[in-house]
């Protein structure tokens, strides 16, 4: 169960992570397409999401907030580059400013999920991918404001194992 | 947004050759001049000189000259950074991953009241 390989390309600047849960692929692919899932596993504990519009159609758009320890939000959006469920998404990640309005100059990452059958459960491969060295060095600076510290601190104690 | 373009582009087309990645390797680990580059690979020094400018431009190494001979050394920055982001992706997703676990755990009919009925396998 869980994380059982992860594969750092450098060259294209992408991690392929692929993943085993002991349920079945419908119930893998509601974690994505619940917003009320969603928003439980998105954000870090320190920054839970709220996920708001939610529309999983080629061109539709997710959008949601993470709430920070001080109250602060900070806004996000996916769109929709193609779904096939319930086993595929594409999608490209970014973030939105104070109104909700998608910032063309900040950063994206480009995502894509596979689930299938495997085994007696399912696999999940996500690959996640910088859209350029200039969007990967942006991401790093906004990253401890984005709560990336808060699941790290959470994940260094699982990599010590 | 055209610029961060061009330079994924550089960037991408500087990795997309075997010899260059080589190149890149070799300039890892110690600070090889061109000369001594040109005579590992089966081609023309000038031809070795190319591919140590596509990597200049993508930002991947930088040339110091050494008396008469040019050294090609890794820019150990670019390639640190590039390191620490994917660790910080990896370990964003397996954040993720984890609270996934943790919700596939979960009694169905938690998450919502219109909860479709399941029938496991």
């Amino acid at each position: 169960m869980s994380v059982t390989s992860v594969d750092k390309n450098f060259d294209d600047l992408s991690l392929t992570l692929t993943a085993d849960f002991s349920a079945p692929v419908e119930r893998v692919w509601r974690l994505w397409a619940d917003p009320r899932q969603l928003e439980r596993w998105w954000g870090p504990p320190t920054y839970p999401a709220t996920v708001e519009e939610h529309d999983l159609t080629p061109g539709g758009k997710v959008t949601y907030h993470m709430t920070g320890p001080d109250g602060e939000k900070h806004r996000g959006w996916w769109e929709i580059v193609s779904v096939n469920p319930p086993t595929a998404l594409e999608f490209v990640d970014g973030f939105s400013d104070a109104d909700g309005a998608p910032s063309t100059d900040m950063p994206t990452t480009h995502g894509s999920v596979e689930i299938s059958a495997h085994g007696d459960g399912t696999r999940m491969v996500v690959r996640s991918t910088f859209r350029s060295r200039e969007h990967m060095e942006q991401l790093m600076e906004m990253g401890m404001d984005e709560g990336m510290e808060g699941a790290m601190g959470q994940i260094d104690a699982l990599l010590a194992v | 947004m055209v610029v961060d373009e061009e330079a994924a582009d550089r960037l991408f087309h500087a990795l997309a050759d075997t010899t260059r990645r080589d190149i890149l390797r070799r300039s890892i680990e110690g600070e090889p001049s061109v000369s001594r580059l040109a005579e590992l690979y089966p081609m023309s020094f000038a031809a070795v000189q190319k591919h140590v400018a596509v990597l200049e431009r993508a930002g991947l190494v930088t040339k110091t000259r050494h008396g008469r001979e040019q050294r090609v050394r890794t820019d150990p920055d670019g390639v640190r950074r590039a390191r620490q982001a994917l660790d910080h992706l990896e370990a964003l997703w397996r954040g993720r991953v984890d609270r996934m676990v943790d919700l596939l755990a979960e009694p169905a009919g938690t998450s919502g009241p219109d909860e479709p009925k399941e029938t496991d396998r």
